[in-house]
């Protein structure tokens, strides 16, 4: 029994501390999904983690400063002041009408402070609010075109 | 959206044969999946011979379908929705090839295309041999296909056209004078070759799964399905790995974030099946010495069959958000459902003839070759199962809590990292230990060596100035291994060389071809050394962004940019705007560098062009992030990235130690050096004499 015990042990210290480091990395990286109408709701805890949330950038709302960039998102009726004040250049698909995820933190006032966004182009296969040429594009599915490895 | 009723007018239906080749593909395999089972259970032979060529006939029209689409690419058939999204009249050839797969129903088709030339040939190369096992083996890839098929045919065919009402109200078909052009974000070489090469991997491990399921149906002897799919295993393994190098390297090297890896849910769902596929090629040389592990590794590759498909659900469904893949589509949902059905059947034929898996033998030591197999495979499982979890935390955190939670880079790379260098030192540990035990002596032979030079490698890095404690260890680990391969290198070369004469270069060569398994193993763990070499790099990235008038410079470590120019000039479907920067490294004017941004008038997006200076100490990599918010001053954010080269050095050493441990061992007679004098042919039987002549028995794995 003890080559048994030998290779519990050591079955046991491998899982046991690559659990411990995995609790660890989610306790410094948890983010929160939220959406725009919930974020006005949070209380207490839930306004201090990171948040992520998800809208449509406004048209014409993106403001270019020293060091950040404000811009509006909307969704589901509201509106979300951000302010993005990451190193890293904007994503080249990140424009008026995109769709944008951004990551951070929530403000006392209720804008929002991204330190990551993300984006991808509205695709221009989605039916319009008015009609379009009915069964014009059957073939191009909504989820598939502008993002770069949707297709994958 | 149906052809029927329409008007065609006077097009060349090649939309329509493809459509038809499709569906004549999915008949094909619905009989080489029925008449299959019927042949199994009769054993009639012209019942598995025809499912045997209906298996083949499906792949066969599978091509023709693939080969139609492409063929509309090529001939700006402006009518066919697909071909209207993804493609227009400038683009250049070699991305209407590409077009193929840039959007949902066009690489559906592209993985059945892939799938059906796997498929073609096992059936091809085994349709006289293995007669027990190739029926059931034919029915489990029937299935796979079928499913593909649907999805093809009936949920997202590639063949559809654009069509509105007439006059009259019946369905009129249009043509588009030109189409919407493929994303810029996909111009890239990368684009080209990532996806096929990725798509070979996942693919190709249908093979395995097969072999595996249909022996387990079969009841078919262990070591013989093991042996077969060996070398398939390797080719899918192959593609997947060089298929995830690819794509870091065109995160890094088009996307321009300074990175090759963001633990984006997509990226993970190429890694988690090639971590069991790593874990499966290994321990399935427990199962081929030992007779150990066979119900592990049935599950393994299973594991790994199923991993693939859940990595395409994860990319095309949108379950969870990615960089990759916003959208919800609904084609997630037949993906799940296939995963879930495999599971069934998988889990039903283990429960029904698992008494057949019973092992041979049991562990006899820690200190063991099958001991570092088992840790081996542990180790990565326990990768894959973080991995796992972290990626599709999300989901799982709404189905407990209600509210969606998504984890990052820390929670990966603080599982990842120690894991990685377990791997590494098992890497260096595992070929040198003995089956069943091995004793102190041979310890002290194999292993007191290269740990005296690692850690005399570690003592010097660490007096040079690297401290980061996981890089220390990595680069002490990377010596190790290192120091382990060229020495089960130069023992064999030695044994060659003194036996033959041969010069030393030659007997490496001919050492590595007697035993391909073995040395292109090694030439393998050599390419992952060099991978983690590059990798442990990342930790000493810099990086500078800055507003540079024109005539102003940079400095970044030992290169000073200086800005000179720029230009803005119009191209084929876009318009560049470009930097000219003069690099010089301590002082001395070195080389230009060209960052560029990139505007599609036609889909109204840029792209970046970043410039890269690599050499094997580091990268020089910058960006051109666009004008400053005044709109006066371009915008440099310039990288310097250690050792990056290492990774893609690493990973061509990688593929190339595949195809080297893929080839069939040489074994012709080794005659020695002093019978090599010219002889008469009357005389060559006595220069020749058996006694005389050395053969080099294989050696063990």
């Amino acid at each position: 029994m003890k080559k048994q015990a030998k290779f519990g042990i050591g079955i046991g210290v491998i899982v046991v501390s690559m659990g411990f480091l995995a609790w660890l990395g989610y306790g410094e990286s948890k983010t929160y999904y939220h959406t725009i109408a919930e974020l006005s709701t949070l209380q207490g805890d839930a306004r201090a983690h990171r948040i992520r949330v998800g809208g449509t950038v406004e048209p014409g709302s993106i403001h270019r400063s020293q060091g950040r960039v404000d811009f509006v998102l909307d969704g589901e009726g509201k509106q979300l002041p951000v302010s993005y004040v990451g190193s890293d250049p904007l994503p080249d698909t990140f424009i008026d009408k995109s769709q944008a995820l951004v990551e951070g933190s929530l403000e006392r006032n209720g804008s929002f402070t991204a330190q990551q966004v993300q984006a991808k182009c509205a695709s221009k296969y989605e039916a319009a609010p008015t009609a379009d040429p009915p069964a014009k594009t059957a073939g191009a599915s909504a989820a598939s075109e502008a993002a770069p490895k949707s297709s994958m | 959206m149906t052809r029927f009723g329409a008007v065609y007018g006077e097009r060349l239906l090649v939309d329509v044969f493809g459509s038809f080749a499709l569906l004549l593909a999915f008949i094909c395999a619905v009989y080489a999946f029925v008449g299959g089972i019927f042949a199994i259970r009769t054993r009639h032979p012209l019942l598995i011979k025809s499912t045997r060529q209906a298996g083949m006939a499906t792949c066969g029209l599978i091509f023709i379908a693939t080969f139609s689409l492409v063929y509309l690419f090529f001939s700006d058939s402006y009518w066919v929705a697909y071909v209207v999204a993804h493609s227009n009249r400038d683009l250049s050839t070699f991305y209407k090839i590409s077009a193929l797969w840039s959007g949902q129903e066009g690489s559906l088709l592209f993985w059945s295309f892939l799938l059906a030339i796997y498929v073609f040939s096992a059936l091809f190369a085994y349709r006289n041999k293995n007669g027990e096992l190739m029926p059931y083996v034919g029915v489990v890839l029937a299935g796979v296909q079928i499913f593909f098929l649907t999805l093809n045919n009936f949920v997202a065919s590639p063949f559809k056209v654009l069509a509105s009402p007439a006059a009259n109200g019946a369905l009129e078909i249009y043509t588009r004078a030109d189409g919407n052009g493929l994303n810029p974000l996909l111009q890239y070489p990368e684009m080209v070759i990532h996806p096929p090469n990725l798509y070979s991997g996942y693919t190709g491990f249908a093979i395995p799964f097969a072999f595996a399921l249909g022996a387990l149906l079969a009841r078919y002897p262990g070591e013989k399905w093991i042996h077969l799919t060996r070398k398939w295993t390797m080719i899918a393994w192959c593609f997947q790995t060089a298929g995830i190098l690819l794509g870091a390297h065109w995160a890094y090297a088009v996307l321009g974030w300074g990175g090759y890896w963001g633990w984006d849910p997509v990226e993970n769902a190429s890694l988690l099946p090639w971590l069991t596929g790593t874990a499966f090629l290994h321990s399935v040389m427990m199962q081929e010495k030992r007779g150990m592990m066979k119900v592990w590794n049935v599950w393994l590759v299973f594991l790994t069959f199923m991993l693939c498909i859940l990595g395409t659900t994860l990319t095309r469904s949108g379950i969870v958000s990615s960089v990759h893949a916003f959208a919800q589509s609904s084609i997630g949902n037949w993906f799940v459902g296939f995963l879930a059905l495999i599971l069934v059947v998988c889990f039903a034929a283990y429960v029904k003839n698992r008494d057949y898996l019973k092992s041979e033998n049991q562990l006899d030591s820690i200190v063991s070759r099958e001991s570092s197999f088992l840790f081996n495979n542990l180790i990565l499982l326990v990768s894959c199962v973080a991995v796992l979890s972290g990626t599709l935390f999300p989901v799982f955190s709404e189905w407990v809590s209600g509210s969606r939670i998504s984890v990052g880079t820390p929670f990966f790379n603080k599982v990842n990292i120690p894991i990685g260098l377990l791997l590494l030192a098992l890497t260096g540990l595992g070929p040198l230990l003995a089956w069943r035990k091995t004793s102190t002596e041979s310890l002290k032979r194999n292993f007191a060596g290269p740990l005296i030079v690692s850690l005399v490698g570690g003592a010097i890095f660490f007096a040079l100035g690297l401290r980061e404690f996981y890089s220390l260890i990595c680069i002490i680990l990377c010596v190790f291994v290192a120091a382990t391969i060229a020495m089960e290198f130069y023992r064999g070369t030695r044994v060659v060389h003194a036996r033959s004469g041969l010069s030393w270069a030659s007997s490496a060569v001919d050492l590595t071809l007697r035993n391909t398994r073995r040395y292109g193993g090694y030439i393998v763990h050599m390419g992952m050394v060099l991978i983690f070499v590059g990798l442990a790099g990342a930790a000493f990235n810099k990086d500078v962004q800055k507003e540079m008038k024109l005539g102003s410079t940079l400095q970044i470590g030992r290169y000073n940019l200086l800005l000179q120019s720029f230009e803005s000039h119009p191209e084929k479907n876009y318009t560049a705007e470009r930097m000219i920067i003069e690099v010089s490294e301590n002082n001395k004017p070195k080389m230009m560098l060209y960052p560029e941004r990139r505007f599609f008038p036609t889909n109204e997006e840029s792209g970046t062009m970043v410039a890269i200076y690599s050499t094997l100490r580091d990268d020089l990599y910058v960006v051109y992030s666009g004008q400053s918010p005044d709109g006066q001053t371009p915008v440099i954010h310039a990288y310097l990235n250690p050792l990056v080269k290492w990774i893609w050095l690493g990973g061509a050493i990688v593929v190339m130690g595949t195809f080297v441990a893929l080839l069939p061992n040489r074994r012709t007679v080794l005659a020695l050096a002093s019978t090599t004098e010219p002889a008469a042919v009357s005389e060559l039987g006595t220069v020749l004499a058996p006694s005389r002549a050395v053969t080099l028995r294989e050696g063990h794995d």
